[in-house]
């Protein structure tokens, strides 16, 4: 058999991995427009902030191609699939045929159109290559606007406090990192990060760019010496649907993680997911849901059928020291415990678990995304326990000893 | 593969597991050493203590692997079935901790890192060291 992989990040590790519990013997080609070793993305704000070497950067060890018999293209771009032929063309003009193709092509940095832009020098925060780029251009107190105030906007932010930079972040949105955190936490959230020095000015966006200054819709204008954009993601679906596959707002799969298109499987950014706290379809930008999509794949495509079932968002972050754990979704009856460091907020709906935000306090958080992906039974678990902090001892005797291992002989 | 289970009926939550894994994983050589190093030594195995039953818990090493799937860095990995942490690799993200289903990822705060149980298998062979120190046999390690 012959497997091609387009990516070389989480996805594509899955799918490497996923493979190999399989077929031992396959040929497996692992194409990358990107010139590294497989390395982690999420440690590129790591990395600049200095608490990540070169060296600790790669997600897998050295000989790990070697040890997997995974040749490596790199540097190379996939222009094409060619469905007839069953081939992938280079931008090299290049042809590389497959049996089973991986594509598992991430996402680029969403630039929206602003005003100016074309003549402004800035930087985006997806890769390798632009923390790069930062870190080259990055001296002690510049200026620095971020208009973003995400995921990859505020760790962004995060890494160049390091660099003693003067740091204002704008977003569009009237909070902070919306897409996981409630108003209240996002506030809690906020202050903390105002407290390092960073300046936020929300629900306003850039009307006018400069060379070293943005005019804002609201009046107010923000001098910068270095622009960094990271307002959002969208993946990268083009080869599928170039290719006739379908493609929603990501790449279309079913739970084999199979395309619309015979022996093309998609895993990871790229793709959509369906959400089972929400009973939603959406994608899911997670690492952990793309190792995991990638590893079912990886399985599909060497011959052991299997599914990818119970994805939900979830997420694991932290900025400046104080950290957020969230996972599921967030409609239903909400339980709220706040202290003035810690926040936890619980979401029930059909006697179940569907979601939590813990700020400050995350210890044995995975308990909860237990429950929610277990739709488990709010019956069977003593509430109060619950509520109070995750634990083991909220199961029935039962469940437990089947959760932990047997029953003692 | 050999594991540690717990017989909660047997469990008296005195904690003693914990201070010997705290200890066992402090790279000291003895207990007293190990709490007056300076550094606070983190178990990696946790006693829960309830109105009418006790039990510890440490990583079951279990099929699912959700935390080394999940981990953003590749700190976590399989040896020989047991899951282990390369804590030079770990940056403390907690993708692993959000992913557990039994709560057994233990967060280092002063080291802003997990620690996790790897069955004692970088201190030394035999018996791991909760297993070891349990007063009443409620810790055991076996095939089951």
């Amino acid at each position: 058999m012959n497997y091609v992989i387009i990516g070389n990040s989480a996805a594509a590790v899955g799918t490497i991995s996923g493979i190999r519990e399989i077929d031992p013997n396959g040929k497996i080609t692992v194409i990358s427009d990107e010139k590294y070793h497989t390395y982690s993305r999420p440690l590129i704000s790591y990395w600049l902030q200095g608490k990540v070497t070169d060296k600790n950067i790669y997600y897998r060890d050295p000989d790990f191609y070697e040890k997997n018999g995974v040749e490596t293209v790199f540097g190379k771009k996939v222009t094409k699939i060619n469905t007839e032929n069953k081939s992938v063309v280079l931008d090299d003009g290049i042809s590389v045929p497959y049996d089973k193709l991986m594509v598992a092509t991430g996402s680029k940095p969403f630039v929206p159109p602003m005003n100016g832009l074309d003549k402004v020098h800035y930087h985006t925060f997806m890769s390798y290559d632009s923390v790069k780029a930062i870190r080259s251009e990055i001296k002690p107190n510049m200026k620095v606007l971020i208009i973003g105030a995400g995921l990859i906007g505020l760790k962004a932010a995060e890494a160049l406090s390091a660099y003693n930079a003067q740091i204002t972040v704008v977003d569009m949105a009237d909070r902070i990192l919306p897409s996981i955190l409630d108003v209240r936490a996002g506030v809690m959230m906020q202050k903390h990060i105002e407290k390092q020095g960073v300046r936020f000015i929300l629900g306003t966006s850039a009307d006018e760019l400069t060379e070293h200054s943005a005019k804002l819709k609201n009046g107010v204008t923000v001098d910068f010496d270095m622009l960094i954009i990271a307002v959002g993601v969208r993946p990268n679906t083009e080869l599928v649907s170039d290719a006739g596959g379908k493609v929603e707002r990501g790449i279309v799969t079913d739970n084999t993680q199979k395309t619309t298109i015979d022996d093309v499987y998609a895993a990871g950014d790229c793709t959509v997911s369906h959400d089972a706290s929400s009973d939603s379809d959406k994608i899911l930008a997670l690492l952990p849901n793309a190792y995991m999509q990638g590893e079912v794949a990886g399985r599909n495509m060497a011959g052991r059928e299997n599914h990818y079932v119970n994805a939900i968002p979830m997420n694991a972050i932290g900025f400046f020291g104080l950290h957020i754990i969230t996972a599921g979704s967030y409609d239903g009856e909400e339980f709220i415990d706040e202290t003035e460091n810690t926040y936890k907020k619980l979401v029930f709906r059909d006697n179940t678990l569907k979601g939590y935000i813990l700020m400050g306090d995350v210890k044995r958080a995975g308990i909860y995304t237990s429950m929610i992906k277990e739709r488990i039974d709010l019956g069977e678990v003593d509430i109060d326990m619950l509520k109070d902090r995750p634990q083991m001892m909220m199961f029935s005797k039962e469940r437990r000893e089947e959760k932990l291992g047997g029953i003692f002989r | 593969m050999k594991k540690v289970y717990v017989n909660e009926d047997w469990c008296l939550a005195c904690h003693l597991c914990e201070f010997y894994c705290a200890a066992a994983n402090s790279g000291a050589p003895d207990m007293v050493k190990a709490f007056k190093s300076g550094k606070k030594p983190v178990p990696r195995i946790q006693v829960e203590e309830g109105s009418d039953v006790n039990f510890a818990v440490q990583c079951r090493h279990c099929d699912g692997k959700a935390c080394v799937k999940g981990c953003i860095t590749g700190a976590l990995s399989i040896k020989d079935g047991v899951v282990v942490c390369d804590e030079s690799r770990c940056v403390g993200c907690y993708t692993c901790v959000l992913s557990c289903p039994f709560g057994c990822i233990v967060i280092d705060e002063e080291g802003h890192r997990i620690q996790k149980c790897d069955l004692c298998t970088k201190n030394h062979d035999g018996e791991p060291a909760c297993v070891q120190g349990c007063p009443n046999k409620a810790i055991v390690f076996e095939e089951r």
